[in-house]
């Protein structure tokens, strides 16, 4: 059985392997994160326009 | 044409109508989430936890579960994008063309992520961040070649003009797609040539191949939900005068 900090140390690559995953989950957030923001925007302008 | 079912035909003229594909997609995007969820968690726990470490690389091997996958998906997303944009450019259909360039921006977030990740496996392993490599540098030019696709869309305020125009961009960079691939095999210098895509039997285990297997179709999963969302967004737009939208705003407040 494997410790947490056994776990988390990734054989002494922790800074390497989890900045790769925590940049990864970043920017895979964002792609997700941008268009609810822009169909919010979108929603919000049009409907302003309306009245 | 005589080949193809009644049904299969309906149901892409359907899809090919915005409001349908709105209505469809949004019933769609849970089921998409599920799977997604499923497949990344078991390939996370399979990539990071179950499978052993490397014999030479140790755990620094384990980037191998995000870098793989995204630089296929860098690659699959190109060729999904010009596919799209082709379609767009010669049957002029309006979905289509709204796909190619909500690719883009997708396909350039995986490219950057595979660089970046290759980068910093790079480093513990070969001992620097980045060399001019034939693989590193043609991948370098598909991120440049995503950014080309999106800029042109933001400068031409015609966006059926627009889409005209990044489909030819998009289809002379196809040209790439193979000099990346094969590219470890033609110069072969700093990195390592394919270890699973090819006819011979990958050479990896197989405890390490199916969380790499599960991370890469999860990833597949992720690619239609953002492009999906981005279709979406990208459709009320440009269909901003029409009744179906209007109607949505409507009944939204």
């Amino acid at each position: 059985m494997m410790s947490m900090q056994e776990f988390f140390a990734m054989g002494g690559y922790a800074f390497y392997v989890w900045t790769s995953y925590g940049l990864t989950l970043l920017v895979l957030l964002l792609n997700i994160i941008i268009p609810i923001v822009q169909r919010k925007q979108f929603f919000r302008q049009s409907l302003k326009r309306k009245r | 044409m005589f080949l193809v079912p009644n049904a299969v035909v309906r149901f892409f003229h359907r899809m090919a109508s915005p409001p349908h594909f709105y209505v469809f997609t949004e019933c769609v995007m849970p089921w998409l989430i599920v799977i997604f969820a499923l497949l990344s968690a078991a390939g996370l726990y399979g990539g990071l936890y179950l499978a052993p470490a490397d014999y030479q690389q140790g755990d620094s091997y384990r980037i191998i579960y995000i870098h793989v996958p995204s630089a296929w998906m860098s690659l699959f997303i190109y060729v999904a994008m010009a596919i799209t944009a082709a379609i767009g450019l010669i049957w002029r259909i309006k979905l289509a063309e709204i796909m190619a360039i909500s690719s883009a921006p997708i396909g350039a977030s995986f490219t950057f992520i595979a660089l970046v990740t290759g980068s910093l496996w790079g480093k513990p392993m070969w001992g620097t961040w980045w060399v001019w490599d034939a693989r590193l540098t043609s991948e370098l030019i598909l991120l440049f070649l995503y950014l080309g696709v999106i800029g042109l869309y933001g400068a031409i305020d015609d966006k059926r003009v627009a889409s005209k125009a990044i489909a030819i961009l998009a289809l002379v960079g196809v040209v790439n797609i193979p000099i990346i691939h094969y590219s470890v095999e033609w110069w072969n210098t700093l990195h390592q040539g394919p270890t699973v895509t090819k006819m011979d039997k990958p050479s990896i285990h197989v405890s390490m191949l199916i969380p790499l297997l599960f991370m890469a179709l999860s990833f597949k999963f992720y690619y239609l939900i953002a492009l999906l969302q981005r279709v979406r967004i990208e459709l009320l737009r440009r269909e901003r005068n029409s009744q179906w939208v209007k109607t949505m705003l409507l009944e939204s407040k």
